[in-house]
């Protein structure tokens, strides 16, 4: 089995990824129509209600839900493309040396004063 | 094999685009949505472009639809007051522009673009930080004023009392 893995030769890294996106696809479709096909149709009321982890829902799952959650995600997004920017920059960081160094320190230093913002204005805090 | 790929994906990024704007429930259309990035992502990977295709899925696919999500939940309009949408003129004429502006682009593409052969490493995470670094250096520092922009506006939103 392992003989047979190394000796395909793969001609494209993104082969893989083409062949688990298939099989991640083709599975979970699957399952769906395979519990179509073979599941037993018994339904009654309480297979129709809603199910949490067998305790019964006592208030509707629809509700407003609070701002706070906004902008955690939204500080979480601008940090999350800061590090997208790191990437390329770590990848060269021999290759340019201190003025590399140097403009990242301003990228970054620019959003830590967002960061150092954010947290003075209690942004952080969960309240 | 690249060409039957190039059509798959771009076959799911539009069907997934058309269902984002023809959904009812505005969950539905995010949900949709993603698909699209997914797809787009995978078109990216066929043009070479890496570094492209990780930060749409991380960035675009990943967090800027959690933020649409949010305030799909935030405004939450309960199901049975949705509007009901029907087609109207104004939305056939909509479709009809929407034709119109697809044979434009399809039409300056042929005669302007020449789509060349992009070599294996292009789009790679080297390349990218290559020119981020010399010719689009401005760009790349201002970004970061851009996000500082948008950490202070969302605060400013969001927070009860700055």
């Amino acid at each position: 089995m392992a003989n047979l893995v190394s000796s395909i030769q793969f001609a494209d890294p993104y082969f893989s990824v083409l062949l688990l996106l298939i099989i991640a696809v083709g599975m979970s479709v699957g399952f769906v129509f395979l519990s179509q096909a073979l599941g037993p149709r018994k339904y009654d009321r309480i297979k129709y209600s809603v199910y949490e982890c067998g305790v019964d829902p006592f208030t509707s799952a629809s509700v407003r839900v609070s701002v706070k959650f906004y902008l955690v995600a939204l500080l979480f997004l601008l940090f999350d493309l800061e590090t997208a920017f790191l990437y390329p920059w770590a990848v060269l960081f021999r290759d340019l040396g201190l003025f590399g160094f140097i403009e990242m320190t301003i990228f970054v230093g620019i959003l830590l004063v967002g960061l150092v913002y954010a947290w003075k204005k209690g942004a952080l805090d969960w309240q | 094999m690249e060409p039957i790929l190039f059509i798959v994906f771009g076959a799911i990024a539009v069907g997934g685009a058309i269902m984002v704007v023809t959904r009812r429930h505005p969950m539905s259309s995010a949900l949709f949505l993603i698909l699209t990035l997914f797809a787009v992502a995978a078109l990216f990977v066929l043009r070479q472009a890496h570094f492209l295709a990780a930060i749409q899925v991380i960035v675009y696919a990943g967090a800027v639809v959690v933020l649409f999500i949010f305030v799909i939940m935030l405004i939450n309009v309960p199901e049975n007051k949705l509007p009901l949408e029907r087609l109207t003129g104004f939305r056939f004429l909509g479709i009809m522009v929407a034709g119109l502006f697809i044979l434009e682009a399809a039409l300056v593409a042929r005669r302007f673009a020449t789509p060349g052969t992009p070599t294996a490493d292009s789009g790679s995470v080297e390349a990218v930080g290559r020119a981020l670094f010399t010719d689009y250096l401005l760009a790349f520092e201002v970004t970061s004023v851009l996000l500082l922009a948008a950490v202070i506006g969302a605060i400013a939103l969001a927070k009860k009392r700055i």
